[in-house]
């Protein structure tokens, strides 16, 4: 199990790449923190692990 | 005559700043167009289920000016830059460092300090911030590129009460001082750029008025005529009449 923006879920073995693109994100317009730490953009083929904490961070209206 | 908002040597046209919070994003596109706005701030946030980004809907040309918020102290403000650096954005970040949910006011101590740390980073902080003396020079020196002192709290579309404190910044500080915060009216926009304030950035006042894209056409008239009439130099004030028609040649004489 990993924790997905606070929701858990079984993602199984995937990239942060692929769980992006399945989610219908676009990785240019997205931030991501694994267990609280920034990943590069030129780090997403990494793996979710189990027990992972993964925060997936976009712009939405704000003033 | 060529008079440019200059921001850590960006140049704009237009000194109306619009933020694209409690906006209907199918709105956004019409409210920059009508607003003439080149800068737009945003927030970044958690983002679930997929359901359009709201960059789709925000003209490229159009500066990108993610907020903070959410921050609680320095270190979180940074955390949010970096954030909003990896999901896309340039350097420019609005500091809005906050930890009261009644009034939403900035803490100052907090903001300069972030300023600081986003500067050694990188970054072109603007600092949301009380409009006190002291602190705005605090985050002048620590490497802010504009000032962005409350008009009034956050969304109460109150207008300027903060004006006389306002009008201190723009007088002391040597940087862009752009009025956020609190404007609730065209009216108080063109005031505040009538006393020298560099830009004025609104939200609430266009996202809540009956019709959104009318009232960012007023905003923007009003800050163009509030702009001119600060160039131009306001007449002056006397006590008694002054005949505006010429007292001699009339017809009894």
């Amino acid at each position: 199990m990993v924790k997905i923006n606070g929701e858990r879920l079984d993602v199984g073995e995937m990239s942060v790449l692929d769980f992006l693109k399945k989610d219908g994100k676009n990785p240019q317009r997205v931030a991501v923190m694994i267990n609280g730490e920034i990943l590069p953009k030129d780090s997403y083929d990494r793996v979710i692990n189990d027990g992972d904490e993964v925060d997936i961070l976009g712009f939405v209206g704000g003033g | 005559m060529e008079d440019k908002l200059v921001i850590a040597g960006r140049e704009f046209d237009s000194r109306f700043i619009l933020g694209s919070g409690k906006f209907n994003p199918e709105l956004i596109k019409a409210a920059i167009e009508h607003a003439g706005a080149q800068i737009i701030t945003l927030a970044l946030r958690r983002v679930n289920s997929f359901n359009g980004n709201i960059l789709d809907f925000i003209p490229e040309n159009v500066t990108l000016l993610p907020n903070t918020s959410g921050a609680r102290n320095a270190e979180e403000a940074l955390k949010i830059a970096r954030l909003a650096r990896e999901a896309g954005c340039g350097e420019l970040i609005k500091i809005e460092v906050i930890h009261d949910s009644k009034y939403l006011l900035p803490d100052n101590y907090e903001t300069a300090k972030a300023c600081e740390l986003l500067a050694k980073d990188g970054f072109v902080p603007l600092p949301y911030m009380y409009p006190d003396l002291y602190a705005a020079r605090d985050m002048a020196n620590a490497g802010a590129a504009a000032i962005m002192p409350l008009a009034a709290p956050i969304g109460s579309n109150q207008g300027l009460a903060t004006k006389q404190f306002i009008r201190i910044l723009i007088e002391e500080i040597d940087l862009p001082i752009i009025v956020d915060a609190g404007i609730g009216r065209p009216s108080q926009a063109c005031e505040a750029m009538e006393m020298g304030a560099a830009a004025v950035m609104a939200n609430t006042a266009i996202a809540t008025a009956g019709n959104i894209v009318e009232m960012a056409k007023a905003f923007k008239h009003a800050i163009i005529a509030g702009r001119t009439s600060y160039l131009a130099g306001a007449g002056r004030v006397l006590d008694k009449a002054s005949a505006s028609s010429p007292l001699t040649g009339f017809l009894n004489e």
